[in-house]
């Protein structure tokens, strides 16, 4: 917390959508939103991009969506494998809901270091 | 075998009470809360109504004998006890599906709610249910877009939107007005809005509210990396008013647009409906007047039949109430249409005041609106009572915050953002709900100044209608 924010300076931020204005997860707070996710069915997926690009709606996928994974280590692995390959791009894990034909969860787990 | 012209006077029930009916599946099934007359039979008054509102009139008249009547009337199939109530029962009545135009809500409406509201025989009659055959449901257009091309369009997933009512409702300037729009949607709200009688008065014409408000919408967009929208009202006195101004909100690049559906009527709103759908803008559903038609418990229309209609006639969001802020909804009541505008399927559950199965195929869903004196504390809550596939608009809560709009979206995001994330730990949002913002305001000094602004406001007041149950 800086002091402009306590006297009411409140700053506009970049953010990324669900869950960027609360501190970034720590490791055992995303291994309970993967198994949320797990636990409803959804396919995880994968995406990064260059902190640069990150405004469109298609990142870049990394591998397909892993389906029919119900697991944790498995997703938990793939993403540590993409954040170590691209460790400036934000990494993205994504629920596809194959009923709702939509994501029923997408979050940013890895920030691009300079962003 | 022809049947011979007898005029006069007969009894509805004659024709019109067919206990031993079973409705087909094409045919449009209604429930109607009846009080009758003292002395008049529950038959006839069911009778009554089923033939007032479709083909009968109160003489046998001679060119009925030119039809066949069989396929075209309303049929009362079955009666029931109101439970806790001796003087009112429930009519059960189905009307071919010929009845009615395709697609055309108006018509359905004209139809079931018509004169027959205003016979003498009744003391009271209200339309409880309707159940939509499947096969006229396909001929409805239904929401524009619907939730999940909404959420693809602004990119959100696995969450509630946010958004708030830009306060004081009426009498700001237009470049005032962009001011207070800008500042919620920098601070973190996904969507404001128009209040609803906000149109195009003499201190802020239309015309000059869209423009500095496209202009707060983009920049808040290009500042924050996130997708805005601002519902820009576009009710209007005439359709082509309403078309002009929706029109114009295309050009300058805005994603949502907004309808009162009830004041504006029906017809305006499925031509809205089918304008959005054809130049890719969503629609916001506002629903002034309808606790005119909708509270009270004896007379009217239950507004889970206005909200089935809304879906029908297209919307991406309608307000449903809150259950807990400032304005009335019985929390069984309101879940039991929140099914009826997100779901394809909704099983009958009369202790959600449901009457009928209802199949809603492919229809898409619409964004139910909690908005009406909600703030933080209220979060967890509507987010165990609302899901994801809501709007939560926060007006005083947002625009009351000690430090501006700015602070006060942040801090209702973080509020947000923190439910979400407890739901999906597999917390329980409202039993550990001071625990879950007491935590997330440890991080975020905007919503703790937010929690103790609003620490003692409460909106307890009885129910009006309430839910009759066993």
């Amino acid at each position: 917390m800086n002091s402009n924010t306590v006297t009411g300076d409140y700053r506009t931020k970049q953010t990324l959508e669900t869950f960027s204005f609360l501190p970034p997860l720590t490791q055992e707070e995303v291994y309970d939103q993967i198994n949320y996710m797990l636990s409803l069915g959804l396919t995880p997926a994968i995406e990064h991009e260059d902190p640069a690009q990150a405004v469109s709606s298609y990142w870049t996928m990394w591998k397909l969506p892993f389906f029919g994974e119900q697991d944790l280590g498995p997703v938990v692995a793939e993403l540590e494998a993409c954040h170590r390959t691209y460790p400036d791009h934000h990494v993205r894990l994504i629920g596809y809901d194959s009923y709702t034909q939509s994501q029923g969860v997408c979050f940013v787990v890895y920030r691009g270091k300079a962003w | 075998m022809a049947k011979k012209y007898d005029a006069g006077v007969k009894e509805y029930r004659d024709l019109y009470w067919t206990p031993d009916y079973v409705p087909l599946d094409t045919d449009l099934l209604a429930c109607f809360k009846v009080t009758p007359q003292e002395g008049v039979p529950r038959e006839e008054c069911a009778a009554a109504v089923a033939a007032e509102s479709s083909t009968g009139t109160w003489s046998t008249v001679w060119s009925e004998l030119l039809t066949d009547m069989e396929f075209y009337k309303g049929r009362s199939y079955r009666i029931e006890d109101v439970p806790g109530d001796k003087e009112a029962f429930y009519a059960f009545i189905a009307y071919p599906i010929d009845l009615f135009e395709e697609g055309s809500i108006v018509n359905v409406l004209t139809s079931l709610v018509g004169n027959v509201f205003g016979f003498k025989a009744l003391k009271h009659l209200r339309l409880e249910d309707i159940r939509f055959p499947i096969a006229f449901i396909k001929t409805c257009l239904g929401p524009p877009s619907g939730i999940q091309v909404e959420r693809d369009k602004l990119n959100k997933y696995g969450r509630p939107l946010l958004g708030a009512t830009i306060k004081p409702k009426l009498g700001l300037s237009a470049k005032n007005y962009g001011r207070a729009v800008y500042e919620c949607l920098r601070g973190g709200l996904d969507l404001t809005k128009d209040d609803e009688n906000v149109n195009s008065q003499p201190f802020m014409r239309w015309q000059n509210r869209f423009e500095f408000v496209g202009e707060a919408v983009l920049k808040a967009q290009a500042e924050t990396g996130e997708v805005k929208g601002h519902y820009l009202n576009v009710t209007a006195n005439t359709p082509e008013d309403m078309y002009e101004r929706a029109e114009f909100a295309k050009e300058i690049g805005q994603p949502i647009i907004m309808h009162d559906f009830l004041t504006g009527g029906f017809t305006a709103n499925s031509g809205l409906a089918k304008w959005c759908r054809k130049n890719g803008m969503l629609l916001h559903i506002h629903r002034a007047m309808h606790a005119v038609i909708d509270r009270h418990p004896k007379h009217g229309i239950h507004f889970r039949v206005l909200a089935k209609c809304l879906r029908l006639s297209g919307g991406d969001h309608l307000h449903t109430g809150t259950v807990v802020g400032k304005l009335e909804g019985d929390r069984a009541s309101t879940l039991g249409f929140v099914d009826q505008l997100r779901e394809s399927f909704v099983p009958e559950d009369r202790r959600r005041g449901i009457f009928f199965d209802q199949d809603w195929g492919s229809m898409p869903g619409v964004f139910a609106v909690a908005s009406g004196g909600i703030h933080v504390w209220h979060m967890p809550a509507l987010v165990n009572i609302f899901g994801d596939d809501s709007v939560l608009q926060f007006g005083g809560g947002t625009q009351g915050h000690p430090w501006g709009n700015a602070a006060g979206a942040a801090a209702n995001r973080v509020a947000l953002e923190a439910c979400v994330k407890a739901r999906n730990e597999g917390r329980e949002l409202e039993r550990e709900a001071r625990d879950i913002l007491e935590g997330a305001a440890r991080h975020s000094p905007e919503l703790a100044i937010a929690m103790e602004t609003w620490k003692e406001i409460k909106f307890e007041f009885e129910t009006v209608d309430k839910l009759d149950v066993v």
